[in-house]
């Protein structure tokens, strides 16, 4: 069996579509095309059906009721709802100057969730930035010792985009229910891969999206409590009134049916695809980590996400790394790979030197990722690290016992 | 953000690649001039050392190391492509926008070839110290 290239371990940006969720989704552009907001003829109804039947897998793979579910176009829009939404409802001092309310989040969340609590911040609102220790880690103790009288809310990421690791989840969920604020997590990156219990851990609000597990990208979901307590959120959307008011537009009908497939297969396909998972990426780890001198895996050991891992390769450079594993799609911290000239602020939230920083890969498997593919990339990455050094004049210093971190480079 | 095919050629197949001893080696060589620009931290070094024919005045050799990406590493390729056989002033007469005209760089990666332009300056100018060569004032800052 020949192998197809480039291997792709990118997942942690954007999964392949499902071709069983392709197949679900297809009779709703030409046969099932119907608006769910037509009540009166059959091809209303029966869309309608489709979306209800979504919203019961989507609501399965959570732990919670379909009338919890709120179709949104992916979880940007599920972020930026869930934080302008609640901050906004449940503001101290509505339309104030200042001291509309304090939100809790953390320095390395996604943009996504940064954003909105910045611009909440310039409307008036407090806002506290967590900063994770070495591990990457956000604990409850932290969020604990941020809470204060005025605190509305707390948004925290289930697992980190970019290094996978897990923050206490069910301990800040705890927290946060004992205190009566409010809890959102984007658990984009979870969601779909790992066992969910929105009850279980007193969850309040839920961002997830389609194309992080399997499905169409345009569709996502917010899970909104709807008992103990009952959430309350100002639209950021209206006009005709679906999704319960929370969420106004013609519902994306085939991305739905889509994401409640995508959710159905997860469910079902979910155990054995995290024990696969993770033996592959300790392999991986394993092997680089002994093979290439001056590698670090970045986070905490074990509370990361079995299928993607984040490894900083001293003396080389990410982007140029990514250039020699050309067959091997992945992405990096490298601020090569942005506009920016600034490396990955997650990681460096972490302490990791700039250094090391604009030195990281992160490689992301999936549903279809086979071992075969793994040693390939793990053989490719060996390669190209040692052709990289060959270049580097750092790994030179480094090999004359010159410390490269305590040199005083020109300012540039 | 695709690669022109002269970065790939030059990241693939690098001209120069080393450098004509160690850091300590090098420092006193009256024939070896040496420029380090750059920072880790930013996510680039160039190391490029060029080799000068005292009778001639002319550059015989040119080595380079550089932590990069694909453009840095190719513009310093490039960089010692070009220095070979060139005297030290027509060196100092290259400029960034021929590197980014000949790799077909995007505008997010000028600042590689700005960097290269800053390695050969900064090499030259070691030699001519070494060599107690007073020139016009090569100072620069960007």
């Amino acid at each position: 069996m020949t192998m197809k290239l480039p291997v792709y371990l990118d997942h942690a940006a954007t999964t392949p579509c499902d071709p069983r969720v392709v197949e679900a989704m297809l009779p709703y552009f030409t046969e099932e095309y119907g608006n769910p907001g037509s009540r009166n003829h059959r091809f209303g109804w029966a869309s309608e059906d489709a979306v209800d039947k979504a919203r019961a897998s989507v609501a399965a793979l959570l732990g919670a009721s379909e009338k919890e579910i709120i179709f949104t176009s992916g979880a940007t829009e599920s972020n930026n709802l869930a934080i302008k939404g609640a901050a906004m409802m449940y503001e101290k001092n509505p339309a104030g100057q200042t001291g509309r309310g304090h939100i809790i989040t953390a320095v390395h969340e996604h943009k996504a969730v940064l954003d909105p609590v910045k611009r909440l911040m310039r409307e008036g609102f407090d806002a506290t930035f967590l900063e994770p220790g070495p591990d990457g880690i956000i604990t409850a103790d932290m969020v604990k010792n941020a809470m204060r009288e005025d605190t509305i809310l707390v948004t925290l990421m289930w697992a980190n985009n970019e290094i996978g690791t897990i923050n206490e989840i069910p301990e800040i969920g705890a927290l946060c229910k004992s205190r009566d604020v409010i809890f959102h997590t984007d658990a984009t990156q979870w969601v779909g891969k790992m066992p969910t219990d929105v009850e279980r851990d007193s969850i309040d609000l839920l961002s997830l999206s389609a194309h992080k597990m399997y499905g169409p990208k345009g569709v996502g979901a917010l899970y909104v409590r709807r008992r103990k307590p009952r959430v309350r959120l100002v639209p950021l959307q209206e006009g005709g009134g679906q999704e319960r008011g929370f969420r106004s537009g013609t519902l994306n009908v085939t991305g739905i049916v889509g994401l409640g497939k995508a959710a159905e297969l997860c469910m079902a396909e979910m155990d054995s695809e995290r024990d696969r998972l993770l033996k592959l990426r300790l392999k991986m780890e394993r092997e680089l980590t002994a093979a290439i001198d001056v590698s670090q895996v970045n986070g905490h050991a074990e509370k990361r996400l079995p299928h993607m891992t984040n490894i900083s390769f001293g003396f080389v450079e990410g982007e140029g790394l990514m250039m020699a594993v050309k067959n091997v799609a992945c992405s990096s911290g490298s601020a090569c790979t942005s506009a920016s000239l600034e490396p990955s602020y997650v990681l460096k939230s972490l302490g990791i030197g700039d250094d090391l920083a604009h030195s990281s890969l992160r490689l992301s498997m999936g549903r279809w990722t086979t071992e075969e593919q793994v040693d390939y990339t793990i053989a490719e990455v060996k390669k190209a690290v040692t052709k990289l050094r060959e270049m580097s004049p750092l790994y030179d210093m480094h090999l004359e016992g010159i410390d490269v971190s305590k040199i005083q480079w020109a300012s540039h | 953000m695709a690669y022109s095919e002269k970065v790939v050629d030059h990241y693939e197949n690098p001209r120069n690649v080393g450098n004509f001893g160690k850091t300590s080696e090098v420092k006193d060589r009256k024939d070896i001039g040496v420029g380090v620009v750059g920072a880790p931290e930013c996510g680039d070094v160039m190391q490029l050392q060029i080799k000068v024919n005292p009778e001639t005045g002319k550059i015989e050799d040119a080595k380079f190391k550089t932590f990069g990406c694909g453009s840095a590493i190719a513009s310093s390729s490039l960089a010692t492509e070009w220095l070979k056989g060139k005297t030290l002033d027509e060196g100092m007469a290259i400029r960034n926008t021929e590197i980014v005209q000949e790799l077909s760089l995007p505008p997010v990666k000028i600042h590689c070839s700005v960097l290269a332009e800053d390695a050969i300056k900064a090499a030259i100018h070691d030699y001519q110290e070494k060599n107690g060569i007073h020139t016009e004032e090569h100072a620069h800052h960007h």
